[in-house]
């Protein structure tokens, strides 16, 4: 978990705690992402192949067949990275900064998976979401997506003008005694 | 009466007394009763009034399927009518008030109903109330609907939280009874992931009060070797006070938790379980059935297993002298344990002939007077039970004898709960040896493979002995297994069952078989919604001859308990009048949920803050905290208007459009999708997705478009702008920036995949401010940084470049009429922008205005809106917008569409302005213009200009465009309001405002 600086609101009240981040940067590309030349830019480019559907892998997450979302790694800015994929990249493609379009979530704590599972309409279970996976879901009526940091930590996204609430959702679904016990018996 | 014993009573906790009120007054229970159990133990037979006749009625069943015991509880925010006294837990400070009497439950004036019960048959609505017309609508309608309903509307918010939970599991089990808990156990070996859902707080269900042996155990016994075993399964979770409530397609189902109507807390009340499952077993046991007697309504008759159950569970006896009678073995079980209790049991009525099996022998030998062949002709008493009337079954209902009693346990046979089961589809048989409807295996459900994805288990499956319930419950789970792919070991050997030989049950529909009318007209069916056997019969005779047809013309079966206990006796009843065979007349349709569930369940998180997404721009809190008063706009929420000390919504409307068109205005259009689309396509793309040319745009400019759907009609419009060679920035409305980036992406994927074009919705990442007004140009200058002048930026021009510190882009675009710059910069550095616009052009009295303003100004300008002057079913032709649309091109979405017929007839509705001969009056909103007695057009906009000093509107006028100069009539609420069509464009026809 990032440190605490780097959180714009904080909720420890429920079983699981709740943190909006701040500005985090990322970039959107799309392109044929079966394209042989295309796949070894990128890994020459990101240090990861092209995640497999539903994978997340260094900071680099599956969206869709021809959609890639990348973490902008410390030391470097969402334009660099873009004046790069354009660089590198021959084939038609669009690569664009999103990280002022976006709200970025943390939950910590063995619940957040129960958390999730309040508007989530997938399998949160440990053996289905682990790790290296990543989801485009919606959590409530709100879309979302979000990955395992850690075994005990999530990280959620959104668009930006539903952070306020997103977050009072989670905070609401987080409230103490109120978690199911089904995916942690 | 009905009173508590000493003997049994293993659910209650006799150390734990809890009290509660009911209609007002204190009464007292144990911890462990259920409301309908405490109730009777307090001697509170009658419970509640019927819906139709108001005629008394008491506690009939132990479980959901209670049609009389329904009960309007709790207070405030926390009030729910129609809640069934049978399902719920008492607790300390429970509230509880009887339903559909006044003044009160003992004397009910609407008793009256009961006396005039021949003049209310079936179809009464239908063939009263006719005539005269008038009296529908201010008499029979206003009476009928105040005394409609059982119980009262709540008043108050609901107080309490609720919630969904997403759940994926191998094998879902619907009931925690033997079969239930065997399939559980033997699935669990497998090591599926299996989940069981118990409705009652207790597992074990007909277990824990049938006397049966299981391997050396009693019925309790073996639940309890069966739960501690299963709790050693980490793969088997077990979740009671959850009902199965709803099977659907691909393996969906629902379950219903109730959290804490057993323990009120500030946690969620209820749970909707929303489950996929690969298989699905229901385990849902069955349902005794009433059986057709005269009186059989009245408080004291119950049926047989209801009394076992609360003898045996709660240790009250429903009466001190029981009459049981019934078509099968099972009651003499209720005679038994009436016996053991040390309660009077004046007769068995079995209408057998020949009588019943060992169960009867028994009863026999313990001296219980047991009268075969025979019937009850009718129950005697007014509110509660006195005595019965004995007859021949064979017969017309001659009274042998009378025997005073105070309590009737009736059973009828049972009645497999096949809901879940059929909820999807799933194919019933007809049992004819048991009278019965159950589950044809070889026609269940199927999901979207074509396989079976329900199986069944135990008595819900048809299986009415122990040996087969139980055996029926590991051929379940051992399939289930196997179909969600997991390897079985060796067979498990059957469990020893000892239970009693039973004899035949014999189906009797009619008590006694050749009842007159004059008994059939007390002999209820739907006990909640008052319909006879007379009802069927005379609808029978009428000619509804479907089922669906008789259910809706009687109502048999529609109250809120469903008909789970009137369905088959009225199918059956249904089959004798028009002499045709039961499986003949079906089923009525199951669905879901299987007893009703709370709307809160269904609604789940999203009510108060949390009803729907609301998003905000960057500068919302600004807004909020500078008086806007919002509006919402798809999911946004907008400012509307500022609203200053003193003011008036209309006076700041008024001073922020002033303000802009006299000096400069600010307006915050972040809302306003953006779609990037990138590609050396990407021009090619948005020619077909636009009416009018976008690939000819040059680098650096904007065009404004409109977007039509496959039909011609406008749905969307925007400015397109040039970023460079590849890429083009589509600016769409507020409404559409979802659907156009949806719409787009739809054509990419599925018809156009060949070009080579990418999209990405970044309506986020930018906050854009319009700076609109003579002064807007000074005050971009005052923050410095780029040239912006007419020269370097001309009207429909970009440029990019850093605007007071800021890395932004700027568009000479006006939607106002004005001298208009949008300036579109990160969303992290859109409040910052706005103050320093604020701050920029304070010396000119910068105003920051709304929607509203926007839309008064862009109404002086004559520029449409999108889903104002059109609405789906407006081309741009008919706006006078044909400009927008190219003759060029080969082809675009909608030109076919625009091109048929109708579409390019004369006489279609065409927009025009609107100028009100009285300068004071507003036309209002969507009014509509008459002529000849013929509306020929509406009016879309409507606004006061301040600008012009005058009311205008547009409107859509048939054949409008001609008939400049003609007054109009817009008769509204007894008024006509006349005006002038005129053209639409009011402000500066020349655009020479915006030109400068």
């Amino acid at each position: 978990m990032s440190d605490l600086m780097s959180f714009s609101e904080i909720d420890g009240s429920g079983a699981v705690l709740i943190a909006a981040q701040r500005r985090v940067a990322m970039v959107t590309l799309k392109t044929d992402l079966s394209n042989k030349i295309t796949r070894a830019a990128i890994k020459k480019l990101l240090g990861t192949t092209v995640p497999a559907q539903r994978k997340i892998a260094n900071g680099v997450a599956w969206m869709a067949p021809d959609e890639l979302l990348i973490m902008v790694p410390e030391g470097s800015t969402p334009e660099a990275q873009i004046e790069q994929l354009n660089a590198n990249i021959k084939a038609p493609m669009l690569a664009v900064d999103v990280s002022d379009a976006r709200a970025v979530f943390t939950l910590k704590g063995n619940n957040a998976r129960e958390v999730l599972a309040k508007g989530a309409p997938i399998d949160l279970s440990a053996d289905a979401f682990a790790q290296g996976d990543f989801r485009r879901t919606r959590l409530g009526q709100v879309a979302v997506a979000f990955w395992m940091e850690a075994d005990d930590e999530i990280t959620l996204i959104c668009f930006a003008s539903l952070r306020q609430f997103m977050f009072d959702w989670l905070v609401n679904a987080a409230q103490k005694g109120s978690l199911p016990a089904y995916l942690n018996r | 009466m009905s009173f508590r014993i000493p003997e049994f009573g293993h659910l209650i906790d006799r150390k734990k007394p809890v009290s509660f009120s009911f209609n007002g007054k204190t009464v007292q229970g144990f911890a462990g009763d259920t409301l309908a159990s405490a109730l009777m133990a307090t001697d509170h037979r009658m419970v509640g009034r019927s819906f139709k006749y108001h005629r008394p009625r008491g506690i009939v069943a132990s479980g959901g399927e209670e049609p009389n015991a329904l009960m309007n509880m709790g207070e405030g925010g926390r009030f729910e009518p129609n809640q069934r006294a049978t399902t719920t837990e008492v607790f300390e400070g429970l509230t509880a008030r009887s339903q559909n009497h006044w003044p009160s439950l003992n004397f009910d004036i609407g008793a009256i109903n009961n006396r005039l019960s021949r003049f209310l048959p079936a179809g009464f609505y239908y063939k009263t109330f006719m005539k005269p017309q008038w009296a529908w609508k201010h008499i029979f309608e206003p009476i009928i609907r105040n005394s409609a309903g059982l119980g009262q509307a709540p008043s108050e918010r609901d107080a309490d939280r609720y919630e969904y939970f997403y759940c994926y599991t191998d094998i879902l089990i619907a009931g925690g009874g033997v079969a239930g808990l065997e399939a559980a156990l033997e699935a669990g070996r497998s090591g599926a992931k299996v989940l069981l859902l118990e409705q009652s707080p207790h597992f074990g269900g007909r277990f824990m009060v049938d006397d049966v042996m299981v391997d050396g155990r009693d019925g309790p016994a073996h639940i309890a070797h069966l739960l501690a075993e299963i709790s050693t399964m980490p793969n088997v979770t077990l979740r009671n006070r959850t009902q199965g409530a709803g099977v659907f397609d691909h393996g969906y189902a629902l379950g219903y938790e109730r959290l804490t109507d057993h323990a009120p807390a500030s946690t969620p009340r209820h749970r909707l379980w929303r489950i996929r499952a690969k298989r699905i077993i229901t385990a849902t046991g069955a349902l005794e059935r009433t059986l057709n007697f005269a009186g059989n309504d009245l408080p004291g008759v119950m049926l047989a297993g209801a009394v076992r159950d609360y003898v045996r569970l709660y240790g009250v006896a429903p009466g001190a002298r029981t009459v049981v009678v019934t078509n099968n073995d099972d009651a003499y079980r209720t005679a038994l344990t009436l016996h053991a209790a040390g309660l009077e049991i004046p007769a068995i009525i079995d209408a057998r002939p020949q009588g019943g099996g060992a169960l009867a022998e028994q009863a026999r030998a313990l001296g219980i007077r047991i009268e075969t062949g025979h019937a009850i002709a009718k129950v005697t008493g007014k509110k509660h039970v006195t005595g019965v009337e004995i007859c021949l079954q064979s017969g017309t209902g001659g009274a042998v004898e009378t025997i005073p009693c105070d309590c009737v346990a009736m059973s009828g046979g049972f009645s497999p709960v096949v809901h879940l089961w059929s909820h999807c589809g799933g194919k019933l048989n007809w049992d004819a040896a048991n009278a019965m409807f159950s589950p044809d295996p070889s026609r269940p459900p199927t999901d979207q493979n074509g396989e079976g994805f329900v199986l069944t288990a135990g008595t819900a499956f048809g299986a009415l002995t122990t040996q087969a319930c139980l055996q029926s419950a590991t051929l379940a789970a051992r399939q289930a297994a196997k179909e969600v792919g997991r390897s079985l070991k060796a067979e498990t050997a059957p469990r020893e069952v000892q239970s009693p030989d039973e004899s035949a049950m014999a189906p009797i529909w009619s008590m006694p078989a050749n009842a007159p009318y004059k008994l059939r007209a007390k002999t209820f069916l739907d006990f909640q919604n008052d319909v006879k056997v007379s009802d069927v019969q005379l609808a029978a005779r009428e000619g509804f001859e479907s089922v669906e047809h008789t259910k809706r013309y009687t109502t048999l079966g529609m109250a809120t308990d469903q008909g789970k206990l009137s369905n088959i006796n009225g199918l059956a009843v249904l089959a004798g009048a028009l002499n045709a065979e039961i499986p003949d007349v079906g089923t009525t349709t199951f669905r879901p949920p299987y007893t009703p569930i709370s709307l809160g369940a269904i609604a789940g998180e999203a009510s108060g803050p949390l009803f729907k997404p609301t998003r905000k721009t960057a500068i919302d809190g600004w807004h909020e905290s500078h008086g806007a008063i919002f509006e919402p706009v798809a999911d946004w929420r907008r400012a509307y208007a500022y609203i200053q000390d003193g003011e008036t919504t209309q006076d700041a409307i008024t001073r922020e459009i002033l303000a802009t068109r006299g000096s400069v205005g600010l307006f915050d259009a972040s809302t306003l999708g953006k779609i990037i689309v990138k590609g050396p396509d990407a021009g090619k793309f948005l020619d077909l997705l636009y009416t009018n040319m976008m690939s000819t745009l040059k680098v650096g400019k904007c065009r404004y478009g409109l977007m039509c759907n496959e039909n011609g009609f406008l749905m969307d419009d925007g400015v397109v702008a040039r970023l460079d060679d590849e890429t083009f920035l589509c600016h769409t409305t507020t409404g559409g920036s979802d659907r156009i980036y949806a719409h787009m992406e739809e054509w990419l994927q599925t018809e156009w995949w060949d070009l080579k074009a990418f999209t990405a919705n970044i309506t986020e990442q930018f906050t854009q401010i319009v700076v609109a007004g003579p002064n807007a140009r000074k005050v971009l200058e005052a923050l410095g940084g780029l040239d912006v002048s007419r020269e370097a930026l001309p009207f429909m021009g970009f440029v990019e470049g850093t605007l007071g510190g800021l890395q932004a882009r700027i568009f000479r675009i006006s939607f106002s009429g004005e001298l208009s710059y949008e300036v579109a910069v990160p969303a992290s550095q859109g409040l910052l922008l706005w103050n320093l616009l604020l701050q920029a052009g304070a010396d000119y009295g910068i105003a920051p205005y709304g929607t509203e303003a926007l839309h008064v100004m862009r109404g002086e300008k004559g520029f449409v809106v999108v889903g104002d002057e059109s609405d789906g079913t407006v081309t741009p032709h008919d706006l006078g917008m044909s400009w927008a649309v190219s003759k060029k091109k080969e082809d675009f979405i909608g030109k076919r569409g625009m091109q048929r017929s109708f579409l390019v007839a004369e006489g279609r509705k065409q927009l025009v302005g609107l100028r009100t001969l009285s300068d004071t009056e507003k036309l209002p909103e969507s009014a509509h213009a008459v002529e000849d007695g013929k509306a020929i057009g509406h009016v879309t906009s409507t606004y006061f200009s301040p600008t012009l000093g005058h009311p205008i509107a547009m409107a859509l006028i048939h054949g409008g465009r001609d008939r400049m100069g003609d007054v109009l009539s817009f008769p509204v609420g007894g008024k006509v309001h006349k005006a002038r069509v005129v053209d639409p464009v009011f402000y500066d026809k020349k655009g020479a405002q915006q030109d400068v």
